[in-house]
């Protein structure tokens, strides 16, 4: 029966949207870190999406087959940015500081993005919801 | 069930159909966020009209016989073209697949009141009041 799949396939989209969200919340939340090193600075996380395609990529039932996993978490490869701070106690031995390269603007608008697909599933799963409970009622009549 | 099959007529396919194509749409809206995602719609003119044709093939009555083909495989799945391109190779444009899927879940509800039609003409004569 295919009305409950679409239930499971809007079930691994709402995952991996708060997944997403999860990455843009952590990645705000250190916003404001310094490093002592270009190494150690924070790098803004970035969840990388995939179809699950069949079965055995799911490893779970086939209802979830068509939907939607993260795949993996990326860094994002902008250089953090060097300023001079030689009071800062982290500051390296020229008094640099590495400061993280999370774009605060970029991240709000992830943000919404990740709510607005959130928004989107739910609705896919309500509309559903209601077509299954419609056809439970067509043998009343 | 000969009856049944004769009293839903084209609904009872036509409602599998629906369903498989609402769940088609509900991919692409779970997946328009993927890289290289490729969005699929379903030909439902095509696929129902091969449904359709199933209930009438030739029998085979010899080893040698051809058989009708089935063409509903890969399920008459087929890929959208897309108004414009993304950067990341996905073809889900979200405004199309929730217009689609608002269609497609009143054609559903539709078909659902045509069965219900037909099953409450068939209580009726059943019933005798």
């Amino acid at each position: 029966m295919s009305i409950d799949h679409i239930i499971g396939v809007a079930s691994t989209a709402l995952n991996a949207q708060i997944t997403r969200m999860n990455a843009t919340a952590s990645n705000l939340a250190n916003a404001g870190t310094v490093a002592g090193s270009a190494e150690e600075a924070f790098r803004a996380k970035r969840p990388v999406f995939k179809a699950l395609m069949n079965e055995e990529m799911t490893n779970a039932a086939a209802q979830y087959v068509g939907g939607v996993k993260v795949d993996r978490v990326i860094d994002d490869a902008t250089p953090p940015r060097r300023v001079a701070d030689p009071k800062n106690p982290m500051a390296d031995a020229d008094g640099f500081v590495y400061q993280s390269n999370v774009s605060e603007v970029g991240e709000m608008v992830e943000m919404m993005a990740a709510a607005r697909s959130y928004q989107n599933n739910v609705e896919v799963i309500n509309t559903a919801r209601q077509l299954m409970m419609r056809t439970l009622e067509v043998t009343k009549t | 069930m000969k009856l049944l099959d004769n009293t839903f007529g084209i609904h009872a396919q036509s409602l599998q159909v629906k369903s498989r194509r609402l769940e088609l749409l509900a991919k692409n809206i779970a997946n328009a966020d993927t890289p290289n995602f490729k969005a699929k719609d379903v030909d439902f003119k095509a696929v129902l009209s091969a449904t359709r044709a199933q209930d009438s093939q030739i029998a085979s009555t010899q080893a040698g016989h051809f058989t009708q083909a089935d063409p509903l495989t890969p399920d008459g799945e087929k890929f959208r073209v897309p108004f414009s391109t993304s950067f990341d190779g996905n073809t889900v444009e979200i405004g199309v697949e929730q217009a689609q899927y608002g269609k497609a879940a009143s054609d559903y509800q539709a078909t659902l009141s045509f069965l219900e039609n037909r099953i409450g003409g068939l209580r009726k004569a059943l019933r005798g009041d």
